[in-house]
C-alpha cells in the first residue's frame, strides 16, 4: 500500500503540488491524469524522490520514503518514462537487467530473470537479447523500457507518460499488454497521462489533477458518472460520457438468453463495442460468444437501460 | 573517369615538367633543376618517368578503387627509383662538397600520389585494424628505404649523417614535449571537464580562460614563459634543480600544456553532454548513484568526442613542438631553426619532414582509436 500524505511541492512560493493526500492499495493499477502544468509529473517523481518534497510525506508499506537515501529508495521503485530512455550503448539484455545488476544479483539470476521478461513481453528472448536499442521498433523500444523497469521486481511501478511517443494502434496494444502483465504479476502502478482515454483504459482507480490539488479520485465509473467539478467533466467530455460508461462494463454482465443473428463479440469485449456492432450492420442484438461458444446475446435495449443507470 | 582522379593525373603530369632534383655545389648555395628524365642515362629515367606517368593515369577510373590504390604505390615507387638511380650519378665528379635534393617537380608529385592513395583509402572505407596495418606498413616502407642506404647520397639525409646522435636526442625531445604535454593536459583536464560538466557555473568561467591561452599566438606565448619560468627558476628553491628555468624543456612544456586544455576539457564537457537525456533521466530515476551514471552512462557514450579532443591536440601540439626548439627546449624544431640560420634548405627539412610523418602517423593512429572507442549501437551490427 502506497500512502501519500498531504504532499506539497513550493517553486519560489508558488504551490506546484498542493497538499495532496490518496492512498493505492497494491495490486491495481492508479492513473494520474491532468492537463499539462496540473501538477501530475511532479506529485509523482516526489514518490522515488526525483524531486523532494516541500512538505508531507509518502509511505510505502508503512515505511516513510525518507528513512532510505534517494538512490537505494529508487532502485526498488520502477520507473518508466516517454521516449523509454534506453541506453543506446546496451543491448536489449544490459539495458533490462540494469537494476538487477545495481542490486548485485548473480550474473545468471538476471540472465534468467531477462529472458522472463522479453517471453512475457512476447519478444523472442533468442532474437532480442542481444539487440541494440536502435534495432528495435518503437513499440519494442517502449516495451523492453516497461520490461527495465520491472526487472527486480519492485515495491512499486512508476510510469510517465509511457505511451505518449506511440502511435494510436501500438499504443492500444502496449495498454493492453500492461494490463494482461500487471494482472499477471500483480503489480501496483502508478501511471500518468494527460489522456482520459488511457486513464479510463487502464486504471482501477483515477486521480484528476488540476493546478496542483487533487480534484477527484476514484473508479472510472465513478469519474464518468459523477465528475466532482466541472474541470473533470470537461476531462470526461459530455458527448462522450454515455459511451465512455459502455466501455467500463463488459457484455458478459448484461448477457441474457435468447438468439441473434450475425457475427457474434466475445464476452470480454464492452457494450460499447456491441452498440457499435449493432450500429454498423444495423442489428437490434449481437450475440456473445465464450471460448468460441454461444452463451446468448446482448440487445441495444439492454445497452440504452445499462446507460440509463449512469454508474 | 574520377575528378579528383583527372585533377591528380593532370597535376601530375604538370610536375613531370618542372625540375625534378637539384645538383649545388655545395649545402648552401642554390642548386640547378635537373629534369626527371635527365637525372641519369634514359634507358633507366624513361622507365621510371612512365612507371610514374602509368600510376597517375591508373588513378584515373572512378569504379576501381583497389586499381587507383595499385597506382599510388606504382607511381610512388617509380619516385623512389628515379632518386635512387638519379643521386649518385648526379654527384659523379660534381666535387666534394656538391649536394643533390630532390627539387619541386618530386615533392609536387609526392604529395600528389599521397592524395590519390589517400583518395581511393577513402573511396574502400577499410575498418581500423586494417588501417592500422596500412599506417604500420607505410612507415614499414619508409623505414626500410632509409635504412637500406639507398637514398643516403641524398642532402638531408648527409645532413643526418652528420647530426645521428642529435637526431635521436630530438626525436626523444619531441615525443617527450608532444605526448607528455597531451598525457599532462588530459590528467588536468579531464578532472576539469568532469566538474565542468556538473557545475555549469564553473563552467562559465573555465572555458573563457582556457580560450583565451588558445589565443595567445605561439611565439608570444613561449617568449611570455622564458620571463615567468625564469623568475620561478631564480626565486623558488630547488625548481632549477628539476630543470625549471626560463629556457629549456620546461618553458615549452607548459606552454604546450596550456594550448591543450581548451580541446581536452572543451570536448570531455561536449562529449559528456552527448548522452541523451531520456537515458540520463531513466538512470538517475532507477538509483545510479552520480557517479555510477557517469562512468556507466556519460562516459562510454561521450568517449569518442572526447578522444577527438586528444586527437586535436595530440596533432596540434606534434606540430606547436617545433617552436619550442627557439627556446632551447630541443626537438625537431631545433633543426628548423638551425637550418634557417644557415640558409641550408636541407637541414630544415631534416627537422620539418619528420614532424609532418609524425604528425600524420599521430592523426591516423587516433582516428583508429575513436573509431574503436565508438559505442556499438547497433545498425552496422
Amino acid at each position: 500500500m502506497i500512502e501519500i500524505d498531504q504532499i506539497t511541492k513550493t517553486y519560489n512560493g508558488v504551490s506546484v503540488v498542493d497538499a495532496v493526500t490518496m492512498t493505492v492499495e497494491t495490486g491495481t493499477i492508479t492513473v494520474i491524469v491532468g492537463t499539462s502544468g496540473s501538477g501530475k509529473t511532479t506529485l509523482l517523481r516526489m514518490i522515488n524522490r526525483l524531486e523532494e518534497p516541500s512538505s508531507g510525506e509518502v509511505r510505502i508499506n508503512g515505511e516513510s520514503t525518507r528513512a532510505t537515501k534517494p538512490h537505494l529508495l529508487r532502485r526498488r521503485i520502477g520507473y518508466a518514462i516517454q521516449g523509454h530512455g534506453l541506453f543506446p550503448h546496451h543491448t536489449v539484455a544490459r539495458n533490462i537487467g540494469a537494476v538487477p545488476k545495481l542490486l548485485n544479483w548473480p550474473k545468471d539470476r538476471i540472465r534468467t530473470r531477462v529472458d522472463e521478461l522479453l517471453a512475457l513481453f512476447s519478444m523472442d528472448p533468442e532474437q532480442f537479447r542481444d539487440r541494440f536499442p536502435a534495432e528495435l521498433s518503437g513499440g519494442q523500444q517502449q516495451r523492453v523500457g516497461v520490461a527495465r523497469a520491472l526487472a527486480s521486481r519492485p515495491d512499486l511501478l512508476l510510469m510517465d507518460e509511457p505511451f505518449g511517443a506511440l502511435d494510436p494502434i501500438i499504443r492500444a496494444r502496449a495498454q493492453d499488454d500492461l494490463r494482461r502483465i500487471q494482472k499477471a504479476l500483480g503489480s501496483t502502478i502508478m501511471l500518468v497521462t494527460h489522456d482520459m482515454e488511457e486513464a479510463i483504459r487502464l486504471g482501477d482507480r483515477v486521480a484528476v489533477m488540476d493546478s496542483g490539488r487533487l480534484v477527484q479520485h476514484g473508479t472510472p465509473a465513478e469519474i464518468i458518472a459523477h465528475p466532482a467539478t466541472t474541470f473533470v467533466a470537461d476531462m470526461v467530455g459530455d458527448v462522450e460520457r454515455p459511451l465512455r460508461l459502455l466501455s467500463l462494463v463488459p457484455l458478459s454482465e448484461v448477457v441474457e438468453d435468447g438468439a441473434a443473428t450475425g457475427d457474434g463479440l466475445p464476452a470480454d469485449a464492452s457494450l460499447r463495442d456491441a452498440l457499435s456492432s449493432c450500429l454498423w450492420t444495423g442489428r437490434t442484438a449481437v450475440p456473445v460468444e465464450r471460448d468460441g461458444a454461444v452463451i446468448g446475446r446482448v440487445t441495444l435495449d439492454a445497452i440504452r437501460a445499462r446507460a440509463e443507470l449512469r454508474a | 573517369m574520377s575528378p579528383p582522379g583527372l585533377l591528380f593525373a593532370t597535376l601530375g603530369l604538370a610536375a613531370l615538367a618542372a625540375p625534378f632534383m637539384t645538383l649545388a655545389a655545395n649545402r648552401i648555395v642554390a642548386g640547378e633543376g635537373v629534369m626527371a628524365w635527365a637525372v641519369t642515362a634514359p634507358a633507366v629515367t624513361l622507365p621510371g618517368v612512365a612507371v610514374v606517368m602509368a600510376g597517375l593515369l591508373l588513378g584515373l577510373p572512378s569504379e576501381w578503387s583497389r586499381l587507383r590504390f595499385a597506382g599510388s604505390v606504382l607511381g610512388l615507387s617509380g619516385l623512389l627509383w628515379l632518386l635512387m638511380q638519379g643521386a649518385p650519378r648526379l654527384l659523379e665528379g660534381a666535387g666534394d662538397y656538391a649536394r643533390v635534393s630532390p627539387a619541386i617537380g618530386f615533392w609536387c608529385l609526392l604529395v600528389i600520389l599521397m592524395l590519390l592513395m589517400a583518395d581511393s583509402l577513402a573511396r574502400m572505407a577499410p575498418g581500423p585494424l586494417a588501417r592500422g596495418a596500412l599506417l604500420a606498413a607505410v612507415m614499414g616502407a619508409l623505414a626500410l628505404i632509409l635504412w637500406s642506404g639507398v637514398l643516403s647520397q641524398l642532402s638531408i639525409l648527409q645532413e643526418y649523417a652528420s647530426r645521428k646522435a642529435a637526431f635521436a636526442d630530438a626525436v626523444l625531445r619531441h615525443l617527450a614535449l608532444a605526448f607528455g604535454s597531451l598525457a599532462t593536459a588530459a590528467a588536468i583536464g579531464f578532472p576539469l571537464g568532469i566538474l565542468c560538466h556538473r557545475q555549469i557555473r564553473l563552467r562559465g568561467t573555465i572555458l573563457p580562460v582556457l580560450s583565451f591561452f588558445q589565443t595567445i599566438p605561439s611565439l608570444a606565448m613561449f617568449g611570455l614563459m622564458i620571463p615567468m619560468l625564469g623568475w620561478v627558476g631564480d626565486r623558488v628553491p630547488g625548481a632549477q634543480a628539476i630543470g625549471i628555468a626560463g629556457i629549456g624543456f620546461a618553458p615549452a612544456f607548459l606552454a604546450l600544456v596550456l594550448y591543450s586544455l581548451l580541446p581536452v576539457v572543451g570536448n570531455t564537457v561536449t562529449g559528456l553532454a552527448s548522452a541523451p537525456p531520456a537515458a540520463l533521466e531513466a538512470a538517475r530515476g532507477m538509483g545510479m548513484t552520480p557517479r555510477q551514471r557517469l562512468l556507466r552512462v556519460e562516459l562510454p557514450l561521450g568517449l569518442p568526442v572526447i578522444l577527438t579532443g586528444l586527437r586535436v591536440v595530440l596533432v596540434q601540439n606534434v606540430g606547436l613542438a617545433v617552436i619550442a626548439g627557439l627556446i632551447g627546449g630541443g626537438g625537431f624544431g631545433t633543426f628548423v631553426f638551425q637550418g634557417l640560420n644557415q640558409t641550408a634548405t636541407d637541414l630544415i627539412l631534416l627537422g620539418a619532414l619528420p614532424t609532418v610523418a609524425l604528425a600524420v602517423a599521430s592523426a591516423v593512429m587516433m582516428d583508429i582509436l575513436v573509431e574503436l572507442a565508438r559505442p556499438r549501437s547497433g545498425r552496422a551490427g
